[in-house]
């Protein structure tokens, strides 16, 4: 199985790379954009799956980092690699500011204080002069990657976005299979018990949600570069409920789960768009659908059966409590 | 006359719209609390189904030619019937897990019917009339008040007090509050607990539609009227916390009031109050203002 998955992944990275050699086939801005929720929904992750933290207001990360490197690139003339990395370090301190005031309560509470915070954040934003209000950040210069690639070609800015979320997925991975990221699943499982063996859970859970919210900044300077703007829906509770639809249809307990979840659901608006407000409401039926029958996600659901097709012909083994700690 | 620079009558005025607001608020929260006291869900659909109330009125109305005061009961009814139908339907099979899941599914919710309901008559507000009744102005002596907006006042506070009495001073409300303290042993007392968790939130969900309904007249009925109001109203269940049925009325109508006098003194910040308030709250006194310390 091991073999397995290295040859799709290598598949996978090959057929990444080519895309912007089939432009009859796939369109690489439609491409760039599902790598941003990618990476968006992965960061995500790290709170939901893997620290068992429900955030409902993650678009205010994803938000701030599209237009703090959107007003900079635009109005200051700062260099795009810059502006990203400038993006991604204000929302981890937003991050830090918002997962310091929600973890003072927990489950069902928290969820409702992050959401209430992130439509702070969006009043803001609605608000403030810089923003264009409801017209949004329009016409952000692409600008030059590290002052030599020219981002204003597709293709450049295909393997610069391709890099940076590879580089991000791969911060993710690391988090997930670090010590501390043992930490967070032992804080997922029995929060009491992580306090009692001495760990400052608190200062873990703002750790967390302080890489989590910079990872979903960067995906938003990402998409801010890649589409020239900013704008109010970055912000909204929306695109909050759509990072959580992605991470529970693609399986929360997986570390790359998310990332199916984010291209599907990606798919979906970008072929249901013609239908205008139908999108909302057969996203909801997806979401339902998920919650209620399949909880495990799609690659949790595809694991789990992997596991189990082996295991029948012999004795059946204890199914293990988490997918993730597999990986 | 005038209050540090402010005339006295666009404070009362502000005044009153917050007091208006705030029952609102009341109404909603109250429902919420009812709801996660005995489903231990939080109804992220509130909101929606306040949406749906207004849009039956609407509805009612204008195809059956049908009179305010019998939508003021009717639609609140029917709303409240299909809100029990969701939860026999849907809800009950997530008792028992994490409660996110409750709230993903409320979520999911919210999505089909707003966005069903932008599919059918697009995203602008459509105009609800004023009871003939009630229109018009009363003279206070110190403000002039309109009519509508009193009623609101009024039968908003009149509901509240009615469901506080129901709970905490009736049998029906004692064995609703022993289902949410002990499910189990009050099942072995011969209590239809399923049957009561359905009827509690077809309760929650009427209170919001008939909140919903209320309000058609002072705002115009579109479909996003339920989404922006119940994320205040989660900041307002934060600050006052789930726990009291009396708590959730107090802070729902405390907060509209604030919110009425930051827009007389600062109204940059007149939409984000609530959400400050929340902030200063979670910092002095992070159970809520009401609330007990819950997991």
């Amino acid at each position: 199985m091991r073999t397995l998955s290295y040859t799709g992944l290598a598949l996978l990275a090959l057929a990444l790379l080519a895309v912007p050699f089939v432009p009859q086939l796939v369109y690489s801005v439609f491409v760039m954009k599902t790598l941003c929720f990618v990476l968006f929904a992965c960061a995500f992750n790290l709170l939901l799956g893997h620290t068992g933290i429900l955030s409902f207001g993650h678009a205010a990360f994803f938000g701030t980092g599209a237009y703090v490197t959107g007003q900079l690139v635009k109005a200051y003339g700062v260099p795009t690699d810059l502006g990203i990395l400038a993006g991604g370090l204000v929302a981890a301190a937003l991050g830090a500011l918002i997962g310091a005031l929600a973890i003072r309560r927990s489950g069902i509470y928290l969820a409702m204080i992050t959401l209430a915070l992130s439509q702070l954040v969006y009043f803001f934003f609605l608000q403030a002069p810089f923003t264009g209000a409801e017209d949004g950040l329009q016409r952000i210069p692409r600008g030059t990657f590290l002052g030599v690639i020219d981002l204003r070609s597709d293709t450049a800015l295909y393997y610069v976005v391709l890099g940076i979320v590879a580089a991000g997925l791969w911060l993710v991975w690391r988090t997930v299979n670090s010590p501390f990221g043992n930490v967070l699943r032992a804080i997922r499982e029995h929060e009491p018990r992580a306090i009692s063996l001495g760990y400052p859970v608190a200062r873990y859970k703002v750790l967390v949600f302080t890489i989590s919210a910079g990872l979903a900044g960067i995906a938003g300077s990402l998409k801010a570069i890649v589409f020239q703007l900013a704008a109010l829906y970055d912000v909204h509770w929306h695109t909050s409920g759509d990072v959580i639809l992605m991470t529970l249809l693609g399986g929360m307990n997986t570390v790359f789960g998310p990332a199916v979840g984010a291209a599907l659901v990606s798919a979906l608006n970008h072929y249901m768009d013609p239908f205008g407000a139908w999108v909302t409401v057969i996203t909801g039926l997806v979401f339902m659908t998920c919650v209620l029958t399949f909880r495990q996600g799609v690659v949790g659901e595809l694991g789990q059966w992997l596991r189990s097709r082996r295991a029948s012909p012999s004795a059946p083994r204890a199914r293990p409590r988490s997918p993730a700690q597999q990986q | 006359m005038d209050i540090l620079g402010i005339p006295l009558q666009a404070l009362l005025g502000q005044l009153m719209l917050g007091i208006v607001n705030g029952s609102f608020y009341a109404v909603l929260s109250l429902g919420l609390a009812i709801i996660f006291g005995v489903l231990k869900i939080v109804n992220f659909a509130h909101g929606a189904f306040f949406m749906l109330g207004a849009f039956t009125a609407f509805l009612l109305a204008q195809y059956m030619g049908l009179d305010y005061w019998v939508t003021l009961i009717v639609a609140p009814l029917l709303v409240a019937a299909f809100g029990m139908l969701f939860e026999f339907l849907f809800l009950r099979r997530l008792y028992g897990l994490d409660p996110i899941y409750g709230l993903l599914l409320t979520f999911s919710l919210v999505l089909v019917l707003e966005g069903g309901f932008r599919v059918a008559f697009g995203s602008s507000g459509q105009p609800f009339a004023t009871p003939e009744q009630l229109r018009g102005t009363i003279n206070l002596g110190f403000m002039i008040l309109p009519l509508y907006r009193g009623f609101v006042i009024v039968s908003a506070l009149l509901l509240c007090l009615v469901t506080w009495f129901i709970i905490e001073r009736t049998s029906l409300g004692a064995s609703l509050r022993a289902a949410t303290e002990r499910s189990e042993l009050t099942q072995a007392f011969g209590i239809n607990v399923p049957r009561l968790i359905t009827l509690t939130y077809g309760v929650g969900v009427g209170l919001a539609a008939f909140a919903g309904v209320l309000a058609a007249p002072i705002f115009h009925v579109n479909p996003s009227m339920g989404s922006s109001l119940v994320i205040i109203i989660f900041a307002v269940v934060v600050i006052g916390g789930l726990g009291s049925i009396m708590g959730a009325i107090v802070t729902g109508l405390g907060l509209g009031v604030v919110e009425g006098f930051t827009r007389v003194f600062y109204s940059e910040f007149s939409s984000t109050i609530v959400f400050l308030v929340m902030v200063l709250v979670l910092l002095l006194r992070p159970a809520g203002l009401f609330g007990r310390e819950e997991g």
